[in-house]
């Protein structure tokens, strides 16, 4: 342990410690701006400055390790007024928009310029003549908002390994920038949304669709159907006063209704059917691996996860077969409701508005792509993140904390416990299995109470395999099988995982995808602050709303019996194909 | 007291006969095997104990360099010869490598030696890219050499692309491993963590050559040279308004005024001692300031400036150098380069007051201690000197 | 495969794929293609697993490989402040009459840019420029145009 002095508090930490978590350890804050948790060290926003007896510079504290006996002060006038005027450099290249701006409140410059007392333009304003790129659907990039702390640029490279943003240029005309300067649209950005979750200011956010809402809402010839992907309910609380892992999904529904939508449906009815669909897909294509011997792309992917998706359609184009062509719940949500429901609750599919609230940004993206028109209209016409119907909750005047539970309404609204835990990483594959082995043994999956701790938690690429045992006569080809799976979570990781596929060395039958790290818990659309503690509790909200669920398979979701019984048949069936599956694009490699 | 030209030149032809170790010729292979008969530890004693600091600017003494990295236990280790030479108002390593390349190579194999370092690579601004086939000659006819002579180290060019920071020993390295030239957080330092993460020397193009003459001669003629601080001579490139411009290589620990005698036009007002990073010096403190790391430090350039020059100006140029510069990294270099020049136009053009000058020099307080790397430290010697000492050409 | 493909393929196999190639690669390109292209880079980012913005980042650090369309040849004036108090302005004002293009622009015929430099290390022979690999010192405007007829 090394030993030191922070503010003359004696401390002991690990050798290797930066002086900022140091500090921290002991109830000090150092405040920053390009640390971040999840991303590795920068050290170039200087607002960590601290004084280092010996020194003659000041110290960024996040950058520098702590040695032995060090004396670390961490508020002296000489720092403040450091700090003070680096934050003044800062509000200069950032134009203040704040009382408009999506990250009103929510800024960490503005904490940061309130906590200092700085005026807004102590320095000459260097922000004009920047460009605002509006060309993606899901993400909106400012460049007259950015301080160049590089978060997103970290992100967008360690977390993703995409690197669609890099830091462009030098000096005075340096900027955070894409592939030659071009629209995020004309890019390999995926719309994940990660680099969002960690910009400290309102330079990158998400495209806002909060007034399309609510003029819906105010129209009365439109009826107005909303969804909520199962990681909403688990981080919504966070933007309402909650602690990360408070469970708010009662209150969320009354929340929605108070709001004026004419139904609260749920994405996990849909998560239910996808397993449905994705899991005989599954076992179809092992029978044809393993009865028919026919050539079929294995292992199967995941394709709940838009950024996913569209990763692999810029990255891996060649082995686009290997994603199962489920849609993602939420686009199996809009054709439904504008079919199915629309019959059975006798209102013509135009006048219907299909709104979703998602943890993530992509899926803006996805309800814009041109193929999801099953219903012959828009499937999804409008899509909210967690934190854009948390501005709306609190538009809406309610007081949400003494809100009453509200059930979702029926026909789409019924959930299991298996699609809750789609929200978090390894969530879909334990859903896909606790059905899959059922289906094909006619019994439960050998774990305890259903948990398949395997594919849970937090390591980037986690694997398990089940052995097939006991089948029933129909699926008596996979008796013995050691059926093998991996689950891959953040972009980064999924990349380990699809170049074993491109190099034709992938040891598995399926494989689950999520393009956020944690999985939708983490998604792009979610509550800020993200970081693995926070990530952790999420899950942990999310596998005991599961635990507390009437139902915990998907298969025995009784409103997804009855659609099969009344409206689509059977899995896979003609009318599936038709509304619930779908097909990717190959795009531009670089 | 003005000196005609020939008489200056007359005097700077006896300083010069006094002081000549950069530019004399010189045996390599002598040189080589005077190294290869000494032990590494008493490469580095003869080095450490010349006092030799590194010439590039920053002055970090480079015996102790050295045995930093010659402590570190790694099967690699690199001697790089930072020949990033950008500084304004520098062009000695340009001609040190014109005219002495052989003594620079051996200076990278003597440290080699030292710090028992199996890889050489020159590091060469893009400016000076025509340098280069010539130098690469010479090379091969080097490394041949050091073959013959049972190194086991060989030297390898690389070219830079136009970027003032690369002169920036860890930027260098960045620039070297093929991404941006974006200083490094320190510590680690270079000599354990440098180039692919190995122990890494970087010295400067000079520094390399006194070091092969220590080794050559022994450290006593050069302790003989300079003060206690700043011991030795150094080249320095003399430009601007002076009627002998060029490169000289002089005893460090001289005074401005004995340095303007030399070489002002009789009219100097101020000298730029160190390059636009440098602190520039009034005519009033020319007796009092001594060139060496006791007084004002300098890579070697001297720009002279003579009383028909506008202050305002020459501060402008500087700071349009840093905005362009600048790797743009960290924020105070970054927007603290552009607020200083803003700053001084809007106040020169009536749109700030002339009290907003006390706030761009509180700024430059602030650069001097929360840049990340030296570059955007020196910053607010050239703005801090030049705004102190001329006022009233700013506001004006 | 493209023009622009097979000459990275070229490049690439001269220096190799590891990220520490990518400036010799880069300083090839440019020399071979006038300046960095956006194909090219596309190109280097496949061959180094690379993504094309990261390529772009770093080339676009470096001035003289800004993937900026440039001439034929690239003349590079130096801006300092020496350089200045010798009559840089003058040359500026003479090449820009001679070429009919601004400082920073690119003549018509697509034969010469016109770009100021930070220092080039000739402060002592001032006025000094660059036309490409090679320099031009104690310009006065009738050396630099007859320096700028040998093109």
């Amino acid at each position: 342990m090394v030993k030191l002095t922070i503010n003359k508090i004696p401390v002991s930490v690990e050798p290797g410690t930066s002086i900022l978590e140091a500090a921290r350890k002991v109830g000090i804050t150092v405040p920053s701006l390009c640390y971040h948790k999840d991303l590795c060290i920068a050290g170039n926003c200087r607002v960590c400055l601290v004084e280092v007896k010996g020194e003659r510079t000041l110290t960024a504290s996040c950058a520098v390790p702590v040695y032995e006996g060090m004396e670390v002060f961490t508020n002296t006038l000489k720092v403040r007024n450091a700090r003070k005027n680096v934050i003044e450099l800062l509000l200069s290249e950032h134009r203040c928009d704040c009382l408009k701006c999506e990250k009103n409140g929510k800024c960490e410059l503005q904490d940061l310029a309130q906590e200092y007392r700085v005026e807004e333009k102590s320095f000459i304003d260097l922000s004009i003549g920047k460009r605002i790129d509006r060309s993606s659907p899901a993400i909106e990039k400012d460049d007259s908002k950015c301080i160049r702390c590089q978060r997103c640029v970290r992100t967008c490279a360690e977390l993703q390994d995409v690197s669609a943003l890099t830091v462009a240029r030098k000096g005075e005309h340096m900027f955070i920038s894409t592939f030659m300067h071009k629209p995020l649209a004309d890019v390999v950005c995926t719309n994940c949304g990660q680099c969002v979750n960690r910009c400290p200011t309102g330079a990158l956010v998400e495209r806002n669709y909060m007034e399309e809402v609510w003029e819906a809402i105010d129209d009365p010839k439109k009826h107005v159907v909303v969804q909520t992907a199962p990681a909403v309910r688990i981080a919504l609380g966070e933007d309402l006063g909650y602690d990360p892992g408070e469970r708010v999904t009662g209150k969320m529904v009354t929340a929605l209704k108070r709001m004026g939508f004419d139904k609260v449906f749920d994405t996990d009815f849909t998560a239910d059917l996808t397993i449905m669909e994705e899991g005989t897909e599954l076992l179809t294509r092992l029978k044809q691996a393993l009865v028919d011997k026919e050539k079929v792309a294995l292992p199967m992917f995941t394709s709940c996860s838009p950024g996913w998706i569209k990763y692999i359609e810029h990255e891996f184009s060649n082995n686009l077969d290997n994603l199962s062509t489920c849609k993602s719940p939420q686009q199996m949500f809009g054709p439904l409701a504008k079919t199915y429901y629309a019959e059975k609750a006798g209102i013509d599919p135009k006048d219907i508005v299909c709104v979703s609230v998602m943890p993530c940004t992509a899926k803006k993206y996805e309800a814009r792509r041109p193929e999801m028109k099953a219903s012959g209209f828009r499937d999804v016409d409008i899509v909210l993140t967690t934190r854009e119907l948390a501005k709306m909750i609190k538009q809406g005047g309610n007081d949400f904390r003494h809100m009453e539970e509200g059930e979702f309404d029926s026909l789409l609204g019924k959930s299991t416990g298996a699609a809750v835990i789609f929200g978090a990483t390894g969530g879909v594959m334990e859903a896909a299995l606790r059905t899959a082995y059922e289906i094909v043994t006619g019994h439960e999956v050998p774990f305890p109470n259903l948990n398949i701790m395997p594919v849970r938690g937090m390591e980037g690429v986690r694997e398990a395999s089940i052995k097939i045992e006991g089948c029933v006569d129909a699926w008596k080809f996979l008796e013995g099988v050691e059926l093998k799976v991996a689950v891959a979570h953040g972009l980064a990781n999924a990349r380990k995982v699809m170049k074993q596929v491109a190099e034709g060395t992938s040891p598995y039958h399926f494989v689950e995808v999520m393009a956020c790290p944690g999985g939708c818990l983490g998604g792009g659309g979610q509550p800020i602050p993200t970081d693995m503690e926070t990530r952790k509790k999420r899950a942990m909200a999310i596998y005991e709303e599961d635990e507390h669920m009437e139902f915990r398979k998907s298969h025995e979701n009784p409103e997804v019996k009855l659609i099969y019984d009344d409206f689509l048949e059977k899995p896979l069936g003609h009318k599936s194909h038709e509304l619930l599956h779908t097909h990717y694009t190959k795009r531009m490699t670089k | 007291m003005v000196l005609d030209r020939e008489t200056k030149l007359k005097k700077l032809k006896e300083h010069q006969t006094k002081v000549n170790m950069i530019f004399q010729d010189q045996d390599c292979g002598q040189m080589l095997d005077k190294c290869l008969s000494m032990s590494p530890d008493e490469i580095i004693a003869e080095v450490t104990e010349s006092g030799l600091k590194g010439r590039g600017g920053a002055g970090f003494p480079t015996g102790l360099k050295w045995k930093f990295a010659a402590e570190q236990k790694s099967d690699v280790k690199y001697v790089i010869c930072n020949a990033d030479e950008g500084e304004p108002g520098t062009f000695k390593d340009r001609q040190i490598l014109e005219e002495q390349a052989a003594k620079v190579f051996a200076g990278m194999a003597i440290c080699s030696r030292a710090v028992n370092a199996s890889e050489g690579i020159i590091y060469l601004r893009g400016e000076y890219n025509y340098l280069r086939p010539r130098l690469q000659e010479e090379l091969d006819a080097f490394n041949k050499k050091l073959k013959e002579k049972g190194f086991k180290f060989s030297i390898i060019i690389k070219s830079g692309s136009g970027a003032y920071v690369c002169g920036e020993e860890t930027a260098l390295i960045e620039s070297l491993e093929g991404y941006r030239g974006e200083p490094r957080n320190k510590p680690p330092y270079p000599v354990s963590h440098g180039y692919m993460n190995k122990p890494t020397v970087v010295n400067n193009v000079e520094t390399l050559v006194y070091c092969a003459m220590i080794i050559r001669m022994g450290n006593k003629e050069f302790l003989q040279l300079g003060t206690k601080d700043s011991r030795g001579a150094k080249v320095f490139s003399v430009s601007g308004d002076a009627d002998v411009e060029g490169i000289y290589e002089l005893e460090l620990g001289m005074t401005i005024r004995e340095f303007v005698d030399l070489f002002g036009d009789g009219d100097t007002k101020a000298v730029q001692v160190g390059g636009s990073s440098g602190h520039c010096v009034p005519r009033r403190d020319f007796e009092k300031t001594i060139i060496g790391f006791e007084g004002v430090p300098t890579g070697g350039s001297m720009m002279l400036f003579n009383s028909s020059r506008s202050m305002y100006h020459v501060l402008h140029n500087y700071l349009e150098f840093f905005c362009e510069e600048s790797c743009g990294q960290c924020t105070p270099c970054r927007v603290g380069s552009q607020q200083l020049l803003r700053g001084i136009e809007a106040i020169k053009k009536g749109e700030k007051p002339p009290e907003y000058l006390n706030e761009l020099k509180k700024l430059a307080e602030t650069m001097k201690v929360a840049a990340k790397c030296g570059l955007g430290q020196s910053v607010p010697n050239p703005f801090l000197s030049i705004v102190n000492n001329f006022y009233e050409e700013i506001i004006f | 495969m493209s023009s622009t493909a097979e000459l990275v393929q070229t490049i690439v196999g001269k220096h190799g794929t590891r990220r520490e190639h990518l400036l010799p690669i880069l300083q090839d390109l440019a020399k071979e293609q006038r300046y960095v292209t956006e194909d090219a880079m596309i190109e280097v980012a496949r061959a180094l697993d690379l993504s094309a913005a990261e390529v772009y980042g770093t080339a676009s650090f470096y001035t003289f490989l800004e993937p900026v369309p440039t001439g034929e040849h690239v003349i590079r004036i130096c801006k300092t402040i020496t350089c200045y108090m010798k009559g840089k302005d003058e040359v500026i004002k003479a090449i820009e009459d001679h070429l009919r293009v601004k400082l920073g622009g690119t003549t018509t015929d697509g034969k010469f840019s016109f770009f100021a430099a930070n220092c080039i290390g000739w402060c002592h022979e001032g006025p000094a420029m660059l036309i490409d690999d090679k320099v031009y010192t104690k310009l006065t405007p009738k050396k630099a145009i007859d320096a700028i007829n040998e093109y």
